[in-house]
């Protein structure tokens, strides 16, 4: 009789497990049939809404990053299922420096204590080969959090199913200062050292025509070869949760033709159909785009 | 009081709004009618609109009138596009001069029609003098070419050394893109009409903050009405700038 509530507890551990591989079966399914169209390469992420929903179920701040780290993981894994090769995550702004130092402190923590689980055995990162990237301006990032990231960087450089971009103490106008600010030393760089050569040559006629030619020569592909975020392509969708349409500095430089999405709910609250529906609504898009192409 | 004053009256109204007129060829399609009729009808809809804008308050207004993209478009409908600014921008004249709007045009020069530069040209500098209302007119835009041009000129001031390298940050970028004519240069809201929802690159640097805005509507069909249910929108919205409100 003592045993009941033991055999009980096991019983339904065990369909509960029951439940949750029938329900991953069924989402494998249907990933095989919506993947018989075309599917977004990559997918990018704006997770607003965590202090929202903390707020809404009267739980502390913390916790509405917490229920948000957790809502993540299952995003990820759905993504990285359904065949998309590259996503995308705002995690910290550079403008989140200017919150109150409390909070930037507590998700600093927070931060540095998912970023060292991604190495654990357990972790996401092993179950699916990913690649992770911190792109942003690390050098403002304290040194644990640094050191965390750059662990992560080097123990995944060698993944390449599928790669995970975690953009921390990040924002797109800084990211376009750093490579506009490469661009030009590497064209001052080009003009000294064409300006030597034709120092050798004595042929002060072309020296001109020819500084004039380097400058001209600053083109796109060397503002983008020098974007942190030159590792991906540029995202197909771009997802922000909470219902916000704004980009908020944000990839600003590689969405100029991303499909926006703006759910309404908070990003705890996201789940595996918002994202069907963006890569439903992807996918008429795209056949609607591949038919205008045809047609001119 | 109307209802225009009265939105002109309140404090939250947006001082610069950036519209990507998209729907043109779509509306024409559901009435039958030719492509062309499609663009005049959207030409005549931006000059009603951009009357009501400053009306209430507004003090910049831009529009995405040709991307760099839209050359790939059919001949005919480029050519007929090009035409339709030439007349407008002669049309439109005594306009702008009456209400004392500023006319800037932006984008690469290179590729419009010689007639349509001239007359571009010729509207800037008729307009140049005016104050408080700004329209610019992005011809041959991108918001990739504004960055690649803004790093040019970023080179070659590093070149002749009127700045280091050191110097280049976000407020020296701001002074080389094309909305550095503007006193407002990143729009608060952009409007993109016919249910699309994405910026075409448009501004991409200037809308790090904007509210973005996608009605279903088509661009001919958007009018005052339209435009009201686009402000009370963006009055709701709770900017955060990245802090918490």
């Amino acid at each position: 009789m003592a045993e009941l509530p033991g055999q009980i507890r096991r019983m339904s551990g065990g369909i509960s497990q029951l439940i949750e591989q029938i329900y991953g079966f069924s989402r494998r399914c249907l990933f095989r049939v919506i993947s018989m169209g075309p599917i977004p390469s990559h997918l990018a992420f704006i997770m607003d809404g965590n202090r929202r929903y903390a707020k809404k179920h009267s739980l502390e701040d913390g916790s509405g990053h917490q229920a948000g780290f957790s809502a993540l993981m299952s995003m990820l894994q759905y993504c990285y299922e359904l065949g998309i090769k590259y996503v995308t995550i705002y995690a910290f702004s550079i403008d989140n420096f200017r919150r109150k130092p409390e909070e930037v402190q507590s998700l600093m923590d927070l931060m540095l204590e998912k970023i060292k689980s991604l190495l654990e055995k357990e972790s996401i990162v092993h179950q699916y080969g990913i690649r992770v990237y911190f792109i942003g301006n690390l050098a403002l990032l304290n040194d644990q959090v640094r050191a965390a990231a750059e662990k992560v960087m080097k123990a995944t450089a060698k993944n390449s199913r599928v790669v995970l971009l975690i953009c921390i103490a990040y924002n797109s106008t800084d990211e376009i200062v750093q490579a506009v600010k490469k661009s030009c030393i590497n064209t001052s760089d080009n003009i000294e050292a064409s300006g030597n050569y034709k120092h050798e040559d004595r042929d002060s006629d072309i020296e001109g025509t020819d500084m004039e030619n380097q400058e001209k020569r600053i083109q796109l592909v060397d503002i983008e070869e020098n974007m942190r975020m030159s590792v991906a392509p540029d995202p197909d969708i771009l997802v922000r949760s909470s219902g916000e349409t704004r980009l908020s500095n944000f990839l600003l430089w590689q969405t100029g033709n991303t499909q926006l999405f703006s759910p309404a709910a908070l990003w705890p609250e996201i789940g595996l159909k918002h994202l069907l529906w963006a890569v439903l609504n992807f996918q008429r898009n795209h056949s609607y785009l591949e038919k205008r192409k045809k047609q001119l | 009081m109307g209802e225009k004053e009265k939105r002109a009256s309140n404090r939250k109204m947006p001082k610069h709004v950036a519209v990507i007129l998209d729907g043109n060829r779509r509306w024409a399609e559901k009435r039958g009618l030719g492509t062309s009729e499609g663009h005049e009808a959207g030409a005549r809809r931006l000059l009603e609109n951009a009357k009501d804008c400053f009306a209430m308050g507004t003090n910049t207004i831009s529009l995405f009138a040709f991307s760099t993209e839209n050359w790939e478009r059919p001949e005919d409908e480029v050519k007929c596009l090009m035409a339709l600014f030439e007349k407008h921008f002669r049309a439109e004249m005594p306009f702008f001069q009456r209400d004392k709007i500023k006319i800037l045009v932006i984008g690469n020069r290179a590729k419009i029609p010689e007639s349509l530069r001239g007359l571009i040209e010729e509207v800037e500098e008729a307009t140049k003098s005016y104050e408080g209302k700004n329209l610019i007119i992005a011809i041959d835009y991108s918001g990739r070419f504004d960055i690649l041009q803004a790093c040019k000129s970023l080179a070659t001031k590093v070149k002749d050394g009127l700045i280091q390298v050191e110097d280049i940050n976000e407020e020296a970028m701001e002074k080389e893109l094309l909305t550095k004519c503007s006193e407002f240069p990143n729009p608060d809201l952009l409007i993109r009409t016919s249910g699309e929802q994405r910026i075409s690159n448009f501004f991409l640097w200037q809308s790090a903050y904007t509210e973005l805005y996608f009605p279903t509507v088509l661009w001919p069909d958007f009018g005052e009405a339209e435009y009201l249910e686009a402000l009370t929108w963006y009055q709701q919205r709770q900017r955060r700038f990245g802090r918490r409100v």
